[in-house]
């Protein structure tokens, strides 16, 4: 082989890539359930990108206590959203909280995948003992409830967004393991795995490249809901006070905080949750769409 | 058939002590961590810490001071809490107690609500109600419980001003105060549920005995009693049993966010506090909730399934 | 019957589409058809020919996306199409009844039997429970069930797949219609359940009058049960006619190419093959212009074909109800094109490739029932393959023959090295395989012996291209490894299995299903094997384009001198492309030979039996009919003695219980296992007759 034939061949693999995308985008507008969520996430991700840019005040700086929504601040400039107890303004928090959000849930969520997929791809393909130790261990895994479960981990190991993603994939990777082998168990029956059998192809490729690539569908749904949970449970975690340590801005951080005053200063918890809210609507808006166009072909 | 009884139970008592090594070793070894630290502060000085593991046995060998720890959780002597200063089962069960109340009251509006209306919606795929409910159903599975609780005290407690803000029951029981967790939970399970209810009629709806027994000529109402519900609601058994696990979760937060002297808040408290006896106790009683519902789903499935029933 | 009496159904000018995102699709335009009492109507077709809408439309049950856009149906003189909800449920199920594919899913399986039964005549008459529990078991003795009351007592997961579909019956049966429509109905069964069923399905008009329509893909079926038929292409009915006047003189280029498809007793791989039609069905919105049959059509006209679309007419000079649906059908005269114009050369058998000696097969089950863990038997042994015994030659075509369980796929796994063989060898070229692993085999090794598999939906990875999935099968096997080389030998392939070089971009799903086929054959081929194991390579194609999938695995297997282990059901098939043939019954092989001495006296009883329940679509061939009882035993508790025992209509006594036969050399390699002696088994009269040349009735 050629070093032009590569670089030839590249560009060309690279380019179909991107028109896939772009059509498999194509058809997901034809659900506006799908869109509305796509709409929704791309919103965020486009406000975490640019938060330096849009955000009009430093999350972290005191600036004016307790101002209503609307108030200018005395440096100038609005504080559209209000401030909290500590004076910050809560635009700019929420702002700069999409980072943290869309950094720790997909950071989480992938680690979970690794993690699920190797142990649902050995599990269902080899069988036999290695598949029953895989299954008893997440059996018991799920069976605790989860919640119980990152308190019991975040409160023996301690509160970090690092220790948040351990402890989502711990969590998580059992239920993705249980889905990845359900679907291997189907697929490894195809005659196409047996003809890849039959040609002598390695164990690991016909995992990786001959059955992996045929169970997207139903994954690329799962990982969209999964996303929305893990967001559920680093908001609830940030809630409870299990979350990211302060001042750093976290959505379920910032309604723990603020939830004592919430009687007399709604503003300081309200709009964190529509937050939150809305970017979970969009994942699971997104994991509905994309199962309705799936389930179509 | 007595097997597969035999053999879930088994299984299930075999997750609680693989449970209870977990948290043994999480929570009484030093594998993350000094619990002499954890319990006496990081100021504790050394002697300090030394006495404290000699009183409390700490410097026994491992499978001896599990075997003892076992020992005391069977014979129902949970230790003593640190912040209650009492025994762990003088605050536990009334806290459970209260727990129970939630639980049953969501329980009770939540599955005839969701049943009915999945049943409904799966009916006739694509109507109104069906979509609606589809749309419905994401939403509310999309506001996590403590952002539900903060939009509906925002409605009712602040705007409306119908219903009381906490839940502490400081002035005994009081019906009004539980009006808000329970919503707050309901609406969190309710998508879910309705969701899977309607998914697994729609199914039943387009299988091929449902058409058989159409062309039958039987009437559409005992089409849908007699050969869809039977076959339909399977499926949403085992997600309400199911829901018993997601419902501590949720009870956690809500009872948090409510002050509700309940269970959930208890185990909070517990692991905000290093109260490692407390927090052991809570624990366990989740994860037995937890399988027991579970074996109860499976077992009950299999006895709703006549395909497994005579196998 | 009765001539005279009013029609039980009409259905007139009928049209039906189907609503999708794409727009409407006509499924059914221009269908016609009218059904005397006692009369059985078979509509027979492709895929996608619209014949099951029309079950359905009848039923008034088209789903939320079909419509019927034009034309009636007339039930007893009311037209179905204007009867409210109400009124159709009492004409359902009472006056016209349904039988469907797959009996399984068609019965609820959380009811037991008898609630499913009773609930028919209690909907639609008033009498008491006692009367609809008595009726319905009497029904089940009258559809030959044996041990009514057991089976009422049952869940439908209990009974096997014969059994259910006699249930099924019994049902549509119980409020004496008169009209039964059946879809397909044996097409999910083994060949000798379904002689069973079929000569039970012939006797129901006899027995009740009822009239009946006979939904099948198979001429074969539709001959042995139906007086009139219909020929359904891509939504329009092509021909009709009573079954003598079409089968015998087919006027249509479309039935006549079907009846050039399937192989028949008549046909020969060598002096009478196959004459494939060309290129495939279309889809609904593909239709060309015109006739929608002309572009595969060998009598194409073009500026009169291809111009309007036109009706069906009568056919001159022939019987007086034959009509068909061509403007050239005076033009073409079938029988003379029948004389053989591709008449092939008979292959040179070479030396011995493969030798199968005492080859066996146990899967070891774990049984955890309670009595299997007091009594500790927990492991016991399913005896998928008991010493098979037999040899191929170079060039040669091995056919496996057998029903469901038989054990022919699980020797296909130990050939091709995906499991372990138990016992005995499997030498090819002289070297024993049986052990050997896949993953142990030398490249060498693997590359000579591959394989076509069944499913064409499941054969190519839906995830890589076509040209990317040949290519690793090239690389793989070492035959080039250049870039361009590897390119230029996927052209090569594909050009020798006809298709289009463009293909090599494709993914599997823009491909039709025998097109699929043709790439996993491409794939096969791809490293000169010496043998190859083909798994029903057709069984899942529309006939059309499985008699071109056979005779093209056919062709590269005469240029290759290829061994060919062909797998089948499908005795026909068999006879047609196999040099011997071997017969498995519950893992054992219970006759082998060459195909002349498995086909004529003397038999095995089971060969007999399978002889006998292969339909054959001609309706000058006569069969002795043989039809065996029950199914076929769970290979998980194999009878004692002989496995045929339990359902042999030859059996000797208790010898064929208690001992298993040994094999009997009835010439140089044909083996009979049986106990009847060899004396006995050739005074057994051929079960198929052939007519003379002379005696046939062809052209008129």
């Amino acid at each position: 082989m050629t070093m032009e034939s590569t670089t030839e061949m590249r560009p060309a693999g690279f380019g179909a890539a991107i028109l896939r995308a772009i059509k498999s985008f194509g058809l997901l507008r034809e659900s506006w359930i799908g869109m509305a969520g796509a709409f929704l996430v791309l919103f965020w991700v486009i406000v975490a990108i640019f938060a330096p840019l849009i955000s009009p005040f430093e999350p972290n700086t005191t600036i004016q206590p307790f101002a209503m929504p609307g108030m200018t601040a005395a440096s100038g400039g609005t504080f559209w959203l209000g401030t909290d107890h500590l004076g910050r303004d809560i635009l700019s928090r929420i702002i700069w909280g999409s980072r943290t959000v869309l950094f720790y849930a997909p950071l989480a969520t992938l680690c979970a995948y690794t993690v699920g997929i190797l142990m649902g791809l050995v599990a269902g393909y080899r069988g036999g003992l290695i598949d029953d130790i895989l299954s008893r261990i997440s059996d018991i895994i799920l069976s605790f409830p989860v919640l119980v479960l990152y308190i019991i981990v975040i409160a023996t190991i301690g509160a970090s967004g690092f220790n948040i993603v351990i402890a989502i994939t711990f969590a998580s990777a059992p239920g993705i393991m249980r889905i990845v082998r359900g679907l291997v168990l189907d697929l490894r029956n195809r005659d196409y795995v047996a003809a890849a059998q039959t040609r002598g192809e390695t164990e690991w490729r016909i995992m990786l490249i001959e059955i992996l690539p045929n169970a997207r569908g139903p994954l690329i749904v799962d990982a969209c809901l999964r996303l929305g949970y893990v967001i559920i449970m680093i908001g609830i975690l940030g809630f409870l006070g299990l979350g990211l340590p302060p001042p750093d801005p976290d959505w379920g951080g910032m309604v723990n905080e603020t939830r004592q005053m919430a009687m007399a200063f709604p503003h300081m918890t309200l709009f964190p949750c529509i937050a939150i809210s809305s970017l979970i609507l969009g994942f699971n808006l997104l994991a509905d769409g994309l199962r309705e166009v799936s389930l179509r072909d | 058939m007595v097997l597969l009884l035999l053999k879930r139970i088994s299984f299930m008592i075999f997750t609680m002590i693989v449970v209870s090594i977990i948290l043994f070793l999480l929570l009484e070894t030093g594998l993350t961590g000094d619990p002499a630290t954890r319990v006496l502060g990081n100021f504790a000085s050394a002697e300090q810490k030394e006495m404290w593991r000699d009183q409390h046995g700490y410097n026994q060998p491992l499978v001896v001071r599990y075997g003892k720890w076992l020992g005391n959780f069977a014979t129902g002597n949970l230790g003593e809490s640190i912040r209650f200063k009492t025994e762990v089962k003088n605050v536990l069960y009334p806290r459970l107690w209260n727990t129970v109340i939630l639980g049953f009251w969501t329980f009770a509006i939540m599955i005839p609500l969701s049943l009915i209306l999945g049943v409904l919606s799966g009916m006739k795929e694509g109507s109104l109600l069906d979509r609606s409910i589809s749309v419905f159903g994401i939403l509310t599975t999309s506001v996590p419980e403590f952002a539900s609780a903060v939009f509906f005290s925002a409605l009712f407690v602040f705007g409306l001003k119908w219903l009381p803000g906490t839940s502490s029951m400081s002035g005994g029981f009081e019906v009004r105060q539980l009006i808000l967790p329970v919503m707050v939970l309901v609406v969190y399970d309710f998508g879910y549920v309705a969701r899977m209810t309607r998914a697994s009629m729609a199914e039943v709806m387009t299988s091929q005995y449902v058409r058989t027994a159409v062309l039958k000529g039987l009437p559409y109402k005992q089409v849908i009693l007699k050969h869809a519900l039977r076959n339909a609601l399977i499926a949403p058994f085992t997600v309400i049993m199911l829901q018993i696990n997601w419902l501590l979760s949720g009870v956690i937060v809500v009872e948090f966010f409510f002050a509700y002297k309940g269970f959930g808040a208890l185990l909070l408290e517990a692991s905000l506090n290093n109260d490692i006896a407390l927090l052991e106790a809570c624990a366990m009683v989740a994860v037995v909730a937890a399988v027991a519902s579970q074996t109860i789903a499976d077992i009950g499935y299999t006895f709703l399934n006549p395909r497994i029933r005579f196998s | 019957m009765n001539d005279n009496q009013e029609p039980v159904l009409v259905c007139k000018d009928l049209s039906i589409s189907y609503y999708t995102r794409a727009g409407e699709i006509p499924a059914v335009v221009d269908f016609s058809l009218t059904v005397k009492p006692g009369e059985t109507i078979g509509i027979v077709g492709e895929s996608g020919c619209g014949k099951s809408t029309v079950a359905m439309a009848i039923m008034q049950y088209m789903g939320a996306n079909g419509g019927i856009t034009g034309g009636s149906i007339t039930f007893k003189g009311r037209d179905l199409t204007t009867l409210s909800e109400n009124e159709l449920r009492k004409i359902r199920g009472s006056e016209i009844s349904m039988i469907y594919q797959e009996p399984f899913a068609s019965l609820n399986p959380s009811l037991k039997i008898s609630t499913q039964l009773m609930e028919v005549p209690l909907a639609h008459e008033n009498i008491t429970k006692e009367e609809a529990r008595n009726r319905s078991a009497q029904m089940l003795a009258d559809v030959k069930i044996p041990d009514p009351e057991r089976i009422m007592e049952s869940y439908p997961h209990q009974l096997s797949g014969g059994q259910q579909q006699r249930v099924v019956i019994a049902m549509g049966l119980l409020s004496n219609p008169s009209l039964l429509l059946l879809d397909e109905p044996t097409t999910a069964l083994d060949v000798t359940v379904e002689a069973g069923i079929v000569d039970m399905i012939a006797d129901i008009s006899r027995k009740f009058g009822t009239s009946q329509i006979y939904i099948s893909h198979n001429l074969g079926l539709i001959l042995e049960t139906c007086d009139r038929v219909f020929v359904m292409y891509s939504g329009e009915v092509v021909e009709e006619g009573t079954i003598k006047s079409l089968f015998t003189w087919p006027k249509h280029p479309y039935t006549n190419g079907l009846f050039s498809c399937i192989a028949l007793p008549t046909t020969d791989k060598n002096a009478a093959p196959l004459k494939p039609i060309r290129g495939q069905l279309p889809l609904p919105f593909e239709r060309p212009q015109g006739c929608y049959y002309w572009p595969r059509c060998d009598h194409y006209e073009k500026g009169l074909c291809d111009q309007e679309h036109f009706k069906m007419e009568f056919v001159e000079d022939g019987a007086s109800d034959h009509r068909v649906r061509c403007l050239r059908y005076k033009d073409i005269d079938h029988s003379a094109l029948d004389s053989g114009d591709s008449i092939r050369e008979k292959l040179e058998i070479g030396e011995q490739v493969l030798n199968v000696d005492t080859m066996k097969k146990y899967y070891e089950v774990r049984d955890n029932s309670l009595k299997a863990l007091f009594t500790g038997k927990t492991v016991r042994h399913v005896k998928a393959n008991e010493e098979l015994n037999f040899t191929a030659h170079g060039s040669e075509t091995v056919a496996i023959v057998g029903e469901s369980g038989c054990g022919k796929s699980t020797f296909a796994k130990v050939l091709m090295g995906l499991e372990a063989g138990t016992g005995g060898e499997i030498r090819f070229n002289d070297k024993d395989i049986s052990n050997i692993a896949v993953r142990d085999r030398s490249t060498e090794q693997i590359r000579s012996v591959q394989m076509v598999f069944q499913n064409p939906f499941d054969t190519l990875n839906p995830s890589h291209t076509i040209g990317g999935q040949i290519s690793r099968v090239i690389r793989q096997f070492g035959v080039e490894n250049d870039k361009e080389k590897v390119f230029n030998k996927v052209m090569k392939l594909l050009d020798i299995v006809k298709l289009p070089r463009d293909f090599y971009y494709r993914k599997p799903r823009q491909l039709s299903g025998g097109q699929k086929q043709r790439i996993g054959i491409a794939r096969a081929f791809a490293g000169n094997p010496s043998l190859v194991i083909a798994d029903e390579p057709v069984s899942a194609l529309d006939v059309s384009v499985a008699a071109a999938v056979t005779e093209l695995l056919m062709d590269i297997q005469r240029e290759h001198k290829t061994t060919l282990l062909f797998i089948s059901h499908d005795l026909s098939v068999v006879r047609y492309l196999a040099d011997r043939i071997v017969v498995m019954y519950l893992g054992h092989i219970v006759e082998r030979g060459s195909t002349e001495e498995v086909f004529s006296p003397p038999y095995h009883p089971y060969t007999e039996a399978l002889l006998s329940a292969v339909p054959i679509a001609d309706p000058e061939i006569t069969k002795r009919e043989i039809v065996l009882e029950g199914d076929v035993p769970s290979a998980m508790k194999p009878p004692k003695g002989c496995p045929f025992c339990t359902r042999c209509h030859r059996r000797i006594g208790d010898i064929c219980d208690n001992e298993l036969p040994l094999e009997m050399m009835v010439a140089d390699r044909h083996a009979i296992k049986c106990h009847i002696p060899l004396k006995e088994l050739s005074k057994i009269k051929p079960v198929i007759r052939i007519p003379d040349e002379a005696e046939r009735v062809h052209a008129q």
